[in-house]
């Protein structure tokens, strides 16, 4: 379907600087436990893939493809971050179905290949996980507001709730009972109807790998990335704020907004700075992850530390 | 318990052994993963979760090893307190390093923030600054010298890790594992304290010392 043309598939200098630059940071961090150690080149586990020297729009180099689809939390297959590619590697994703209705006009069913109608621009966005990393990401995939417009929301409907596939025989993850499954997610609609706020069907010019959510995936780069809901098979237009999973879980630290807010405080992880995939240095975290201008004026007047 | 009271010396030797090697090995074994490109694409997180966690795991099995005693008579086990606390100790100092110097890289305005912000961080570092007395009066030398002090003193590596545990609870994502840490560490306390209660006289004269003398009723 998305074939990749042959030339972007060759192996580039730029990607095999980043491989070199990991090992070394690797191999720096095993150094500072023993000062003498070995320092191995790190074995392939996914595909070279260039970058092509792309950068955000900030100037920051792209992840890699093996960063990004190596190194993710997924929890309906494992909660080790590292462990989801290997679990999801045998994942259906198609056929696919996302179903979508509540308070619309035209409540409908979109096939993957419908969604896929809707359009493929790319766009690199920034990743921040609410751990204190993040990554860059380019995404491929088409404004949600697109696929909200398609189905006509009725004046009632205030907020869109999502939901991930239920389906404990392929995610394993979903048979600890620890968890509210199925993995729900909200927006406000004025928030869902932003064209920064992206339905992802791919990732780096291919289909979205399995272990990133695919085949299809919301991404709201401005909020934390656990807001980023993936393997969406539900979507409903909806009166009142949903309640998501991680809210249900753990209602004091998980709000319903979880915009990236360097000033807020999670009691664990660090917000004031982050840890950008592939370099040493901590990064300072941008408000809004660095989409303020773009996004403040949705929160204009709230208080962001009430609403967090 | 049929168990031997004193198990032959060679036995006791090679216990004294696998607590070396068993202590070692995670710290070889991460090395290893370092050197071969085997952590994950977020290397620096690896070194703190997985120096963090052998830590705990060998506090707490430092601790297991009165009650072991109390319980089944193994005295043996005592000698092997003072090896799994030093190397726990090893392990929490790999972990303050790597959060400090590579983490954070000794920017210590961002240090002192992460300190006042997360509670989590202030557990750890309390449960630290607790233990690390007892790693520096560890010697043979600072035994005899503190003499009944040392006892008192070293009780305080039951706060330590009670923080040690609470730190977990806190960074958690999910309570479930930091909660199963707290259940052994309270079934520790609890025969300590049973025992303390039930014999105060026998356990005031059990000596701290590794190799213990002596001869004790069985428990079983
Ligand atoms: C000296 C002060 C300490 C600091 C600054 C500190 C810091 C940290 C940090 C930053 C993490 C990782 C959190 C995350 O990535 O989510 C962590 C995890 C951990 N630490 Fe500490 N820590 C300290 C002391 C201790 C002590 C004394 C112990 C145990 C004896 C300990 C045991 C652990 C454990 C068990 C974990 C979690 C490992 C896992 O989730 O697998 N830490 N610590």
């Amino acid at each position: 379907m998305h074939k990749i043309p042959a030339s972007e598939i060759t192996p580039e200098q730029l990607y095999l600087s980043r491989r070199a630059f990991l090992g070394a940071a690797g191999a720096l961090s095993a150094a500072a436990l023993l000062a003498a150690c070995g320092g191995g080149t790190a074995a392939p586990a996914a595909t070279p893939l260039p970058t092509d020297g792309r950068t955000d729009e900030l100037g920051a180099p792209l992840s890699s493809f093996e960063q990004i689809t190596t190194y993710n939390n997924y929890y309906e297959f494992t909660t080790d971050k590292a462990g989801v590619a290997r679990l999801a590697q045998q994942f259906q994703t198609s056929p696919w179905a996302v179903q979508v209705g509540g308070l619309v006009g035209k409540p409908r069913t979109f096939s993957l290949e419908e969604l896929l109608a809707l359009g493929q621009e790319e766009r690199i966005y920034r990743l921040r996980c609410v751990e204190g990393w993040s990554m860059v990401i380019p995404w491929r995939g088409f404004p949600l507001h697109k696929l909200l417009a398609a189905v006509e929301p009725q004046a009632g409907a205030k907020y869109v709730r999502f939901e991930t596939l239920f389906r404990p025989e392929a995610m394993p993850g979903q048979h600890d009972q620890l968890y509210p499954w199925p993995y729900v997610e909200g927006l406000r609609l004025d928030e869902a109807m932003h064209d920064l706020t992206l339905l992802a069907t791919g990732l780096y010019g291919r289909d979205l790998t399995p272990q990133n959510g695919g085949p299809v995936r919301l991404v709201v780069p401005w909020k934390y990335g656990f807001k980023s809901i993936k393997a969406v098979v539900k979507i409903d237009l909806v009166a009142e704020a949903p309640t998501s999973l991680w809210m249900a879980l753990a209602p004091g630290e998980y709000g319903f907004y979880a915009n990236v807010n360097p000033e807020v405080a999670h009691p664990r992880w660090s917000q004031a700075s982050e840890r950008r995939i592939g370099e040493l240095p901590r990064r300072p975290t941008l408000r809004f992850n660095g989409y303020a201008d773009q996004v403040a004026a949705l929160y204009a007047g709230m208080d962001l530390r009430a609403n967090y | 318990m049929p168990a031997e009271r004193r198990p032959a010396p060679t036995i006791r030797r090679l216990v004294a052994l696998a607590v070396h090697l068993g202590s070692l090995l995670p710290l070889a074994l991460l090395l290893f993963a370092g050197a071969t490109g085997q952590l994950s694409v977020n290397p620096i997180q690896d070194l703190t979760l997985r120096t963090g966690k052998t830590a705990l795991v060998l506090l707490l099995l430092s601790l297991a090893c009165t009650p072991l005693n109390l319980l089944l008579g193994w005295k043996w086990a005592l000698g092997l307190r003072k090896p799994l606390g030093l190397y726990s100790f090893l392990y929490i100092c790999l972990h303050l390093l790597i959060f400090a110097g590579v983490d954070y890289g000794l920017d210590f305005g961002q240090i002192g923030q992460a300190i006042t912000e997360k509670r989590y961080v202030l557990a750890g570092l309390a449960s630290f600054l607790l233990l690390l007395p007892l790693a520096l009066t560890s010697t043979k030398g600072a035994m005899r010298r503190l003499g009944r002090w040392w006892r008192r003193l070293h009780w305080l590596v039951y706060p330590a890790a009670l923080l040690a545990v609470l730190h977990f609870l806190w960074l958690a994502k999910t309570a479930r594992e930091p909660l199963i840490f707290g259940a052994v560490l309270l079934a520790v306390l609890a025969v300590r304290a049973l025992r303390s209660l039930g014999a105060p006289a026998r356990i005031a004269n059990r000596s701290a010392q590794p190799p213990a003398q002596g001869s004790e009723k069985r428990h079983g």
